[in-house]
């Protein structure tokens, strides 16, 4: 990747209007004597400036990258995350992406699987959508560990040149490729909420929150291939499965030097009781300091088995023990994006908005009708989260017919 | 043991806001602090220092003003702070981040383990810690919420999944990234702030770690920005107003197509 890349301001054209200070992402300009000052090590030469000033007074030259070729490289791949054999719902999502942006290309739709004895879910991978099934089936790799994971990824990569690689965002996804892009060289870019096809370039569009959400980004890697992308879960459409679509399964070769692992799972433990997954849940019931001890969190509990929920918490909450961390929703938590996210006596602080705000309805129950959670919530009631909650699980059983 | 934390300063994400007329992230004044998740790798580090015996070494890469970084490092605990800090580094994406801080790393000598917050809360990526134990080819445990046990030749973590957990035994030399369960971050003592203020920090540029061009900064990132852009602002919707289950039947109502949707 030679050439150099550069930004500068055009002296005579700039008026010191400050509008590129405001458009700057990186708080990385400043006006002095009425002139803008950029300062290089703060910009990342992302050009939003350039499109803010009306003035065409900053001159950005954005390296043209001199590549190998990159029309060797075709097919867009999905890495399939199974547990115990059983497919997880966000590679569904991913092969749902995956199609269109296939289709878009004129390219095939490859899944790729890795595991033990799981060549029988290639005919479910082709009903969802892949046109063709890479397996590589070996005792080794029966559950997901780092090293020969990455390393059989990184040789499939190598030897069959996809140009667009697709992975869910989980806590398998991001181990696992962050190795295989470092190994082969290429971009990746994390926890995706927007996929889509540069028509002129062909490049993949890869939009993403950054800032907590704050701001939106959108990535391309214009000279290298794969295009690597993890995908955050829920926000990409599952692909339905049709039994009578067609496909090949192709079933690699493993060396043992790829399957080699320094470290050795002793010990799996899974979390007890019914637990809906808060990353994969269609509706999270969370509650928040106003819930008041942790025996109460038995009401949202009740109300997340009537609807089929998981149960999430907010920092207070957990940093309180009464929820273990795994379940803290948030910014030091996890990021989720349910169809409905209730705010059970969770003010909504900052922290604790990034991790849900991107929820298609928020339902927020809080006694201070000032909350800030108020402020995003799609319907707001003003009441005692423990008097409310156990209403709408009534209600809702009723509804159900529970 | 020589334990390596890899820290990043922030912007203290709390205070961003966001300007109302332009749309834009209000950077102005917004204070740095070290990414939180990077508290929990220094925390352990020294932990681990206190039980094993050794020394803490913070790397950091940034501009001259993450100097502040190190010194709050050092005010906990660690001994040696360490900036990787040159104009050639603007830009860098993940690729070139963990590159550089693997040449910082490399040139520090030996090492027992290396310790990340899981991710920055800037970023969100959770990429640098498994790049970096990539570029030195080390084994990785990622999102650890407990080490187990640690002797001079192993350690045993366990690595917090989305739901439970796996133990894990892993050799050293290696890289953990580690999830805010694992420890209480402590404040720093008195005289820790005086250490740090006296500190002398270790300050390399590219050539000094052997970073060259091609892989440092934004010549070097396989990755681009093209746009950025803000959300549109989520929209506050409507208060259920009157007596408790008056509003409670109009919610149910008003959910009910979406409730009966996931239940399928």
């Amino acid at each position: 990747m030679a050439a150099e890349s550069s930004i500068r301001i055009i002296e005579d054209k700039c008026v010191g209007c400050k509008l590129c200070v405001k458009a700057c992402p990186f708080g990385a300009i400043a006006v002095e004597d009425q002139l803008a000052q950029i300062d290089l090590l703060k910009c990342t030469l992302c050009g939003a400036c350039v499109e803010a000033c009306r003035f065409d007074a900053i001159d950005l030259k954005k390296a043209v990258e001199t590549t190998a070729d990159l029309s060797q490289y075709h097919d867009v791949w999905v890495f399939v995350e199974q547990v115990d054999g059983h497919i997880e719902s966000i590679t569904h999502e991913l092969l749902g992406e995956g199609r269109k942006l296939a289709d878009q290309l004129g390219m095939k739709l490859c899944a790729v699987l890795l595991g033990s004895g799981i060549g029988k879910q290639s005919a479910e991978l082709i009903a969802r959508g892949a046109d063709r099934v890479y397996v590589a089936d070996r005792p080794e790799l029966a559950y997901f560990q780092d090293e020969p994971y990455a390393a059989v990824l990184t040789d499939l990569v190598r030897r069959h040149k996809p140009a667009i690689f697709l992975c869910g965002a989980t806590t398998i996804g991001r181990s696992l490729v962050s190795r295989v892009a470092v190994a082969v060289r290429t971009g990746l870019t994390a926890d995706c909420t927007g996929l889509a096809i540069d028509p002129e370039t062909r490049n993949l569009l890869q939009t993403r929150p950054a800032f907590g959400g704050n701001i939106m980004a959108t990535i391309i890697s214009p000279a290298t291939r794969p295009q690597m992308a993890t995908v955050r879960h829920k926000v990409m459409k599952e692909a339905v499965a049709d039994p009578s679509r067609t496909g090949e399964t192709v079933v690699e070769a493993v060396a043992d030097a790829l399957l080699k692992s320094r470290t050795r799972r002793l010990n799996l433990v899974a979390e007890t009781g019914n637990v809906v997954k808060l990353a994969e849940a269609d509706i999270i019931v969370s509650g928040g300091r106003g819930m008041q001890k942790p025996e109460n969190f038995s009401l949202l509990q009740d109300l997340a088995s009537v609807i089929g929920a998981a149960v999430g918490a907010s920092r207070a909450a957990v940093d309180a023990n009464w929820m273990p961390y795994s379940h803290q929703v948030g910014q030091t938590g996890k990021t989720v994006c349910p169809k409905i996210y209730f705010a059970c006596g969770i003010s909504g602080q900052i922290q604790h908005l990034v991790g849900m705000s991107a929820a298609d309805i928020i339902v927020a129950i809080n006694k201070d009708p000032d909350a800030p959670i108020f402020k995003v919530a799609t319907y707001g009631i003003v009441g005692d989260a423990l008097k409310i909650v156990p209403m709408l699980t009534a209600e809702f059983r009723k509804m159900l017919g529970k | 043991m020589h334990f390596i934390v890899c820290i990043k300063q922030v912007p203290e994400t709390t205070d961003v806001k966001i300007n109302a007329e332009t749309n834009t992230l209000m950077r102005e004044g917004v204070a740095a602090i070290i990414n939180p998740f990077d508290m929990y790798a220094i925390e352990e580090a020294i932990r681990l220092k206190e039980r094993l015996g050794g020394k803490v070494t913070a790397v950091t890469m940034g501009p001259p003003q993450a100097e502040a970084a190190l010194r709050e490092a050092i005010a906990m605990g660690v001994d040696t702070g360490v900036l990787v800090s040159d104009r050639a580094f603007a830009g860098s994406d993940t690729w070139a981040t963990s590159y550089t801080l693997a040449c910082a790393i490399r040139k520090l000598g030996e090492f027992g383990v290396v310790l990340c917050g899981k991710q920055a809360s800037d970023g969100d990526t959770a990429q640098v810690g498994p790049g970096i134990a990539t570029h030195l080819d080390l084994p990785q445990v990622t999102y650890v919420r407990k080490i187990e046990t640690i002797d001079e030749h192993h350690l045993v973590a366990e690595r917090l999944l989305e739901s439970g957990y796996e133990v894990i035994d892993i050799p050293i030399p290696c890289l953990l990234t580690v999830v805010k369960e694992i420890n209480e971050p402590r404040l720093p003592s008195l005289k820790g702030k005086m250490a740090a203020r006296k500190a002398e920090l270790v300050k390399w540029t590219a050539n000094d770690i052997g970073a060259t061009a091609d892989k440092t900064g934004l010549n070097g990132s396989p990755t681009k920005v093209v746009r950025i852009f803000t959300p549109p602002p989520r929209q506050g919707g409507k208060r259920l107003e009157g007596e408790p289950d008056q509003v409670v039947a109009e919610l149910v109502k008003e959910l009910k197509s979406v409730v009966l949707g996931t239940a399928s």
